[in-house]
């Protein structure tokens, strides 16, 4: 544990933010809605609660169920979990304290404005007026929105609606933030504004993240969790879902190369005519040394999240199948 | 850290209230509009002699109309803009959110209260009894339109039928049964079904309190006795069936 200290003019309940490093269990969670519809399976993880988590997995894989379980939204099924020793079940109220969340497709209300939007939560968790003004303003400025704290959010545009989202939820004093798919819907620019400001977020905060891009799990996650079907395939940081993955390079070949014979690879060739081999260590480097002897241009690369993501969901989809 | 109570309650009127109508201040007009408007049509027919009855059934309109209308704000904030996911997950408990926002309701009724406080002064002119049963009544009325609008909001999740069926609870409650005028106006045998909301009862008290309408003593406390039972049940199946965290 470590503290930080804040500017001395808020009173001493908000002047240290407490970062508490811990774990998130998951024990068995199951989660089976009233249409029968099996959203969690038996999921069980252990994480450690300091820097970034994703979650990734397709729509409907469950993201969003976990995320409300364990922000103590929803009830589960089955099973249990815990955040930093608080059970979400059994101490709801005292994990609060030290939660928030911004759900997904969440709206800053139109009728306000950012800085009534922060402040409004601020008093919801209990602070102070005047301590709720003085972190609003500084939340403001440090996400960059102090120009449109007095904006209607009606007027302002889709990144910074969320920005202001997220400003809020990051006043506070929580120490773990749920963020379900923050950045769905916005541009290119605003994406990557918002990678910013959730890396430093990351520094002093757990932040839970889910979302369906792969890049973003990529940039932004120490470690990765791949969900589908309300099951957990795989948890890693990106080496270690490498090192767990059948095949841990990518060998790109030009349009119209005749493709060498490989072993334990599996190949594909896009629509632009592009292959792409994926193979392990030993079986990617005799092939460079191969298609290097024979002058042909190839790049070679370790796998992606979006090979590991296409291979595990889909392997293990067959895997089920074949059982 | 010491949370404040007081700051958790502010917060809901801050944002259900008075920033809607700080931004908004349209939102003024139509909530003077609604009460106003029945009591000038019943003042007219009546030729002035229903003003009284009628200002009270303004009040009783404000009143349950507010409490309904939490239904319908509640579940705009909750379907619209995740706001009940953001506070579930936070020190806030339902019990001061929801005292928050009908405390909201209430403020934001204060334009048409103000006017209807004021016709009433004039024209009432209650003695502090009188003014001691009409607020009695008036709060109960309240309650029981929160628990109601509570209630069914965290079952909602579909805001065109929450804004419809606030509009629906709030006619079927407060403007068709007897509250602008006395039961006695109302011919049998409809005046049955009217006693089928507790909006009757609770005007037929008030309009008792303020000499409108004359009648026993047994049927005043079984009128207060109807009203306070109708009470304790809805808010006892509000609590029980209120639904705060998903299941």
């Amino acid at each position: 544990m470590f503290l930080v200290p804040k500017k001395k003019s808020i009173s001493q309940a908000f002047v240290l933010k407490v970062r508490v490093m811990g774990t998130l269990e998951c024990k068995g969670l199951t989660k089976v809605y009233q249409d029968h519809h099996k959203a969690l399976d038996n999921l069980t993880l252990t994480l450690e609660t300091t820097g970034i988590f994703a979650l990734i997995g397709r729509n409907g894989a469950g993201k969003t169920t976990l995320v409300r379980i364990l922000a103590t939204e929803l009830e589960p099924t089955s099973g249990n979990a815990s955040i930093n020793g608080m059970n979400i079940l059994m101490q709801t109220d005292k994990l609060r304290e030290k939660i928030a969340i911004v759900p997904q497709e969440a709206r800053a209300i139109r009728w306000m404005t950012p800085k009534q939007t922060v402040k409004s939560y601020l008093l919801w968790r209990g602070y102070s007026y005047k301590d709720a003004k003085t972190l609003a303003d500084e939340s403001l400025e440090k996400m960059g929105l102090k120009n449109y704290a007095n904006v209607l959010n009606a007027n302002l545009s889709g990144g910074t609606k969320r920005k202001v989202l997220i400003a809020t939820v990051t006043a506070s004093e929580a120490e773990i933030i749920f963020l379900d798919e923050p950045t769905t819907g916005l541009d290119p620019i605003s994406r990557r504004e918002l990678w910013e400001i959730l890396r430093e977020l990351g520094k002093t905060r757990f932040i839970f993240l889910t979302t369906h891009y792969l890049e973003e799990a990529e940039q932004l996650a120490e470690k990765i969790g791949i969900l589908k079907d309300g099951k957990l395939l795989s948890i890693g940081t990106l080496s270690e879902l490498r090192g767990n993955s059948k095949y841990q390079y990518s060998v790109k070949l030009p349009p119209k190369t005749i493709v060498p014979n490989v072993k334990n690879a599996t190949v594909t060739t896009s629509q632009t005519g592009i292959t792409q081999i994926m193979t392990n260590e030993e079986e990617a480097f005799r092939l460079a040394r191969l298609l290097s002897e024979q002058s042909v241009k190839f790049s070679i690369t370790p796998v992606s999240l979006d090979d590991i993501f296409f291979y595990v969901v889909g392997q293990k989809a067959e895997d089920s199948n074949e059982a | 850290m010491k949370r404040s109570r007081f700051s958790q309650i502010i917060a809901s009127v801050l944002v259900n209230a008075i920033y809607e109508m700080k931004n908004y201040p349209i939102v003024l007009l139509s909530s003077v509009i609604a009460p106003l408007s029945l009591l000038f049509v019943i003042t007219f027919v009546s030729d002035g002699a229903l003003l009284g009855a009628a200002i009270q059934g303004g009040l009783i309109m404000t009143f349950f109309s507010s409490g309904i209308a939490l239904q319908s704000d509640l579940s705009h904030l909750k379907n619209d803009f995740k706001l009940q996911d953001m506070i579930v997950s936070s020190p806030t408990n339902s019990k001061i959110y929801v005292t928050g926002m009908a405390l909201a309701e209430i403020v934001y009724s204060i334009p048409a209260l103000a006017i209807l406080i004021v016709l009433a002064a004039i024209f009432l002119h209650p003695s502090l009894v009188q003014f001691v049963i009409l607020t009695f009544v008036l709060l109960l009325m309240f309650a029981v339109s929160v628990a109601i609008g509570f209630m069914l909001s965290t079952f909602s999740n579909d805001i065109v039928q929450s804004y419809a069926f606030a509009r629906l609870l709030s006619l079927v409650f407060a403007t068709l049964p007897p509250v602008y005028y006395p039961i006695t106006y109302v011919p049998i045998p409809f005046n049955y079904v009217a006693y089928l909301s507790p909006t009757t009862f609770a005007a037929e008290i008030m309009h008792s309190a303020t000499g409108y309408i004359d009648i026993s003593l047994n049927r005043l406390i079984l009128d207060w006795i109807v009203l306070i039972v109708t009470c304790i049940i809805i808010m006892y199946i509000a609590v029980k069936k209120t639904r705060w965290k998903d299941v």
